[in-house]
């Protein structure tokens, strides 16, 4: 065979990696938000599971609106609201076993309550006497976490060491739309599914990451579809559907508890109330908009349907939002009471033991506040 | 008596060999990062443990540094002890937001309920011809950090010391490993590897009486250098290793610098804003009344870290620091 032959019989075979590795179409998810409320799929719900959802909504509401009012009295330094939003909340919550992880933003302190813990130590951070009140091992939920998606790799190496200990874990983390952006969403997407950790991703789309909307936010085609480049499922609901949530959320914790790895999940619902208290809402969007979202509200989309198939009445919405009252009645008096706040607190926990010059500043501070007694001639808090 | 044989051991061996012994003495250890797996880490310092306790106790993660230790978090959270490998101290600042707003805060944050043993293993420094992001002197970021504990060895004994010592911390631990000293030899003997000291405890590398060189990690054999050279001149210069530069050992650093009256800090990072400044300004505060001369630095130039072709002239080196020997204020003395 001459030289030009060789050359010309050269047909190399395709190298592995040309190989398509996994097939992307059952990633991708559905093309409308997953609905139940309203739907033929709602005459399948439990209904007990629907009047739970619905005494949750309404309670949550309440405190929504009980901890807003807590700052304008000066009881709250700051409140992210999640009216409109309860749905998410709550369903987020409720499909967690007691020994799964709940990892919250800084908005979430509703499902931290949802899942048991002490509203008043849900708050301590937004209070301001300490950066996170509860206890995260008593009730499995990580504390809340203020930098924009950086608890979501968090809730990967959790799940990933639990699995690799053989317990039954799954850890939820949630995140806003905002937060889709941030270079730790993309980290813990990729580290979950290459590690296949037990994670469900959950993300509330609620239109605006303080003023700026989802549109100046991300040009794919919606959050959901962002699993597929990562090897995961994708999931799109209605986020104001407590029970549309409740299935999704409890479908993909299903498939991590099986071993299925992560999923996520993108539930769209709106953030009735401004960003926080200190917001100013009306500089960025519309009554007209507000008001299309106040029609697709989570409680009277639930509330329809229990009342429509005789599943509630006019008794169980007095008896809900009773319970509500009460839970806010008890909030209200809990927060009025001052906390209790020891200065020294500042240098207990900076390391197991403090270290030599961090004992030096503690015994400045000790000498300050004697010398602050001494003049006030009374007793510092 | 029977004396064992000792063999030289390298740096990178002797960390090797403390990440093993602490894989061993304790399950909970957890190795990961780039390439610390199947390749043994570009330093090698990894070497063989993922073939010893399996890929998932020795794991090569994804190319992603904030990912690497956003994850340890999380194993931390549920009681793992992970030992993170940043491969080069300019690649760990994308993970310095899950650094500084998550490892060295959470104890504090959570009133200790939620420590985060975590140790961060950072290679650093210059003087071994890398390119660009290849030799930075970041201590004076993770320093400036409350929560974190910092330490750099200096010798073979230390290295296996202090990486032990980490490893059994319940706070967060970084771990500066001086690049261009992983591969000195020291006489050290595996099979009895020294005690494990708790992180905070600076040693007198080398006794002196007429001037203290402060100093840490890459630029201890340097000041160890120029201390010989010193006896030309007629100064018997005594060095202390730092060892631990938070915890801060005050104690055994005032203590050498009132013995000699004078004191050169000496370290391969910048002056402006870098440790020889706090350090300085610590001795002056704690030793005024026994210093002859003003504390000097000697130290990097404050520019980015030089092409490897100019390195020589950023880092200091012998003739630097005794030219500052020079300058502490001897004719008074005469």
């Amino acid at each position: 065979m001459t030289v030009m032959e060789q050359r010309g019989a050269y047909k190399p075979t395709p190298p592995p990696a040309w190989q398509p590795r996994t097939d992307p179409a059952p990633l991708l998810p559905d093309a409308e938000p997953y609905r139940v409320l309203g739907t033929e799929a709602a005459a399948k719900a439990d209904p007990e599971l629907l009047r739970t959802l619905y005494a949750q909504l309404v309670k949550g509401r309440r405190y929504n609106a009980q901890a807003t009012a807590l700052t304008k009295q000066g009881r709250l330094a700051v409140y992210p609201s999640t009216t409109g939003q309860e749905a998410c909340e709550v369903a987020a919550a409720l499909v967690l076993k007691e020994q799964d992880w709940l990892f919250p933003s800084y908005r979430d302190t509703l499902a931290v309550v949802a899942r048991g813990v002490d509203p008043v130590e849900a708050l301590t951070l937004l209070r301001g006497d300490w950066h996170t009140g509860y206890d995260p091992y008593e009730h499995r939920v990580a504390p809340l976490c203020t930098p924009l998606a950086t608890q979501l790799p968090h809730a990967v190496g959790l799940a990933h060491a639990a699995r690799l200990k053989g317990d039954d874990v799954v850890a939820l983390a949630m995140v806003g739309d905002g937060g889709t952006s941030e270079g730790d969403f993309h980290e813990a997407l990729n580290f979950a599914a290459v590690w296949q950790a037990p994670v469900v991703f959950f993300v509330q789309n609620n239109g605006f990451a303080i003023s700026v909307p989802l549109a100046k936010q991300t040009a794919a085609p919606s959050l959901a579809h962002k699993a597929v480049g990562y090897g995961m499922p994708g999931r799109l609901v209605d986020g104001n559907d407590a029970a549309a949530v409740h299935e999704v959320l409890s479908d993909a914790v299903r498939h991590a508890r099986a071993g299925g790895g992560p999923t996520l999940v993108e539930a769209i619902t709106y953030r009735v109330d401004a960003h926080t208290n200190a917001d100013d809402a009306t500089r960025y969007r519309g009554d007209a908009e507000v008001e299309t979202w106040r029609e697709h509200d989570p409680i009277r989309l639930l509330e329809h349907e229990l009342t429509a198939r005789g599943l509630l009445d006019e008794a169980g919405i007095e008896a809900a939002r009773q319970d509500a009252e009460t839970m806010a009645a008890a909030l209200r008096e809990q927060m009025n009471q001052d906390p209790v706040l020891d200065p020294m607190d500042l240098f207990t926990h900076v390391y197991a033991e403090p270290t030599p010059h961090l004992r030096e500043q503690q015994d400045q501070l000790r000498a300050e506040l004697e010398a602050e007694a001494d003049t006030e001639g009374g007793t510092h808090r | 008596m029977t004396t064992v044989a000792v063999k030289p051991a390298t740096m990178a061996q002797a960390l090797t060999r403390a990440l093993r012994d602490a894989m061993a003495a304790d399950p909970a250890v957890h190795v990961m990062g780039e390439d610390v797996g199947t390749l043994g880490g570009v330093f090698r310092v990894t070497d063989g443990l993922a073939k010893e306790f399996g890929e998932d106790r020795c794991t090569d993660t994804p190319l992603a540094e904030a990912g690497i230790l956003g994850t340890a978090v999380g194993m931390a959270m549920y009681g793992l002890r992970p030992v993170v490998e940043m491969q080069f101290d300019a690649f760990a600042y994308p993970a310095f937001e899950q650094l500084i707003s998550h490892v060295a805060r959470t104890r504090n944050r959570t009133r200790g309920r939620m420590p985060l043993p975590i140790t961060i293993r950072v290679p650093y420094g210059g003087g071994i011809g890398g390119v660009e992001h290849h030799s930075d002197s970041s201590e004076a970021y993770y320093m400036a950090t409350p929560g974190l504990h910092v330490v750099t060895p200096a010798t073979v004994a230390d290295a296996y010391g202090l990486m032990r010592a980490a490893i059994a911390s319940d706070d967060p631990v970084v771990v500066l490993e001086p690049k261009r000293l992983y591969w000195s030899k020291d006489s050290w003997n595996p099979e009895e590897p020294t005690p494990v000291e708790p992180i905070g405890r600076a040693v007198v590398r080398r006794p002196g009486r007429s001037a203290t060189l402060i100093t840490y990690g890459p630029s201890v054999p340097v000041c160890m250098e120029a201390a010989e050279a010193a006896r030309a001149e007629g100064w018997d210069l005594e060095v202390v290793d730092l060892r631990s530069l938070v915890p801060f050992d005050d104690e055994t650093v005032c203590a050498s610098v009132r013995r000699t009256g004078r004191a050169v800090v000496v370290h391969e990072s910048g002056s402006f804003g870098g440790p020889g400044g706090e350090i300085a300004a610590r001795v002056t505060e704690r030793c005024f009344h026994h210093l002859e001369a003003p504390v000097l630095r000697v130290a990097g130039f404050d520019v980015p870290y030089p092409p490897p072709m100019l390195e020589r002239h950023h880092l200091p080196g012998v003739d630097r620091i005794l030219d500052a020997v020079g300058r502490l204020q001897w004719e008074a003395e005469s």
